[in-house]
């Protein structure tokens, strides 16, 4: 099926309670694409992410990785299996970093592999060192995240990641949280994945870093796509009237 | 008839085996009320209810029940139903299982103050729930617990006298046969409590170096 979505969503629903944070959304990406997602505070776009991996499941709707799908119903245990497993090909990086305080950063980095793919401390510290020297970070090794800045520590969270050889990346506002001088060390990192063609799904308020690196952005708002396109299009020409006043107040406040 | 040290240094062997005997069981009990900590921390937050409630129970009885009466109902209680515990191994249980309960409570609070963060961080590499619990939430939460744990432990270390009752010979019942041979009270219990004191420098010079090991690791 040469033409199936690498990750499919369909009409992809999400409540909390009685508010409704995703309403039919559908969303195809390709092997090797890099989609944006910007839009509003609150419009939905963590939820959405967090969909994919099963953090936030869908209330309805279906979400499938090549060919899998995620949100399978299952019996209790048969589903913890079953996430477990898919979760291992989807690596997410968060806005706060979520590193583990009590680990080194090469724990941080070992630890998933060497529980969950069985290889040995040996192979597990090369990967660490392999993945460390790809986000530029090798001399801290053995260095707990409390003493690393927060640059550093998101781009170990990259590493991290990457060490279970994810077949796609969620970003959740990576940047975000981030003293202005830092955005750009992890910008680099996530450039040189885009680089490699890893399959990336962005959720970013950056919007040259989105216009420079991505394939597609999808502009969200209140739980449903309102436009989306490639980022020419939608940076410089949105049809919506809703992308366009997000963008100009967006712009505004960036200045 | 005034008071006499000279008598002390020929009963230091005595002292010193009872000083032992008080290390080894507040090192036993220590370990097992750390363990037991974790453990019932872990039953009574995500045990299902029917193993919950009578881990509460247990819980009620050991706080809520004096120590020795605790260590009695172990030693010559269980004698009854056919359980016939060493002292020692009596008085290991007997504390290890009261400060566990203790150690527990701390261990729980903690747990619950684990950031959300660690957990989405760990169960989205693929780590199902017990390695979550197991590498990531109850390390970090013994971590922050290990001061009030380590008052625990010198409460501990000063309750181990307890099991003189119960006839192991530590240190405060080896003071005692010392004093029934020479009849010199105030020395001996004051020796015994000069040994105490020296244990419990140690155990609190141990607990400050982990606590800065730990600090790093935050
Ligand atoms: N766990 C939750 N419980 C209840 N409401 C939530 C939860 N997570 C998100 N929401 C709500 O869902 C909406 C969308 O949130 P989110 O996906 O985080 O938006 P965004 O990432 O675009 O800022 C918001 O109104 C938010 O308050
Ligand atoms: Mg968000």
């Amino acid at each position: 099926m040469p033409d199936t979505p690498f990750i499919d969503i369909r009409h992809a629903a999400k409540s909390f309670g009685s508010l409704e944070v995703l309403k039919d959304i559908n969303l195809q990406v390709q092997k090797g694409q890099i989609v944006a997602i910007i839009g509003p505070s609150g419009s939905g776009k963590s939820t959405l992410l967090r969909a994919i991996n099963e953090l936030d499941p869908l209330t309805s709707g279906e979400v499938w990785l090549e060919g899998v799908q995620v949100n399978k119903k299952l019996s209790h245990s048969q589903y913890e299996k079953h996430v477990n497993q898919v979760r291992q090909d989807i690596g997410m990086v968060f806005q706060h970093f979520n590193l583990f305080p009590h680990l080194t950063v090469r724990g941080n980095i070992t630890l998933a592999p060497k529980l969950l793919k069985g290889i040995s401390t040996e192979e597990a510290n090369r990967l660490a060192e392999e993945q460390l020297a790809k986000v530029g970070l090798s001399e801290k090794i053995d260095a707990y995240p409390s003493q690393l800045s927060g640059g550093q520590k998101q781009r170990v969270a990259i590493a991290r990641a990457l060490a279970m050889k994810p077949k796609v990346m969620l970003f959740d506002e990576a940047t975000s949280a981030l003293d202005p001088e830092l955005v750009e060390e992890v910008n680099l990192v996530m450039k040189q994945l885009a680089q490699e063609h890893m399959t990336m799904i962005i959720v970013t308020h950056e919007m040259g870093f989105a216009q420079d690196v991505c394939d597609r952005v999808l502009f969200m708002d209140q739980g449903v796509v309102v436009e989306e396109g490639p980022p020419d299009v939608i940076f410089r020409n949105p049809e919506n009237e809703r992308t366009r006043n997000f963008l100009r107040k967006h712009l505004a406040a960036q200045k | 008839m005034g008071l006499d040290f000279t008598v002390v240094p020929s009963y230091f062997g005595v002292l010193l085996m009872g000083a032992g005997w008080t290390i080894a069981i507040t090192v036993a009990a220590g370990l097992l009320s750390f363990f037991g900590g974790i453990f019932f921390a872990v039953v009574a937050l995500y045990g299902h209810w029917a193993i919950r409630l009578p881990f509460r129970l247990f819980a009620w009885l050991f706080m809520g029940t004096p120590l020795l009466l605790q260590l009695f109902l172990i030693y010559f209680g269980l004698i009854q139903i056919g359980i016939d515990l060493p002292a020692f191994v009596a008085g290991v249980i007997g504390l290890g299982l009261h400060f566990a309960v203790y150690n527990s409570e701390l261990i729980q609070a903690s747990i619950l103050a684990v950031d959300k963060g660690q957990y989405e961080g760990a169960r989205t590499l693929g780590l199902s729930r017990l390695q979550t619990l197991r590498y990531i939430v109850v390390p970090q939460a013994v971590r922050a617990v290990v001061p009030p744990m380590g008052n625990n432990m010198i409460a501990l270390l000063k309750d181990s006298a307890l099991v003189s009752v119960i006839g192991v010979m530590e240190l405060t019942l080896a003071a005692q046969q010392a004093i029934s041979r020479t009849y010199r009270p105030f020395e001996f219990y004051l020796a015994a409590a000069a040994c105490y004191y020296v244990i419990n420098l140690a155990l609190e010079a141990g607990l400050r170096r982990l606590e800065r090991r730990f600090q790093a690791s935050r």
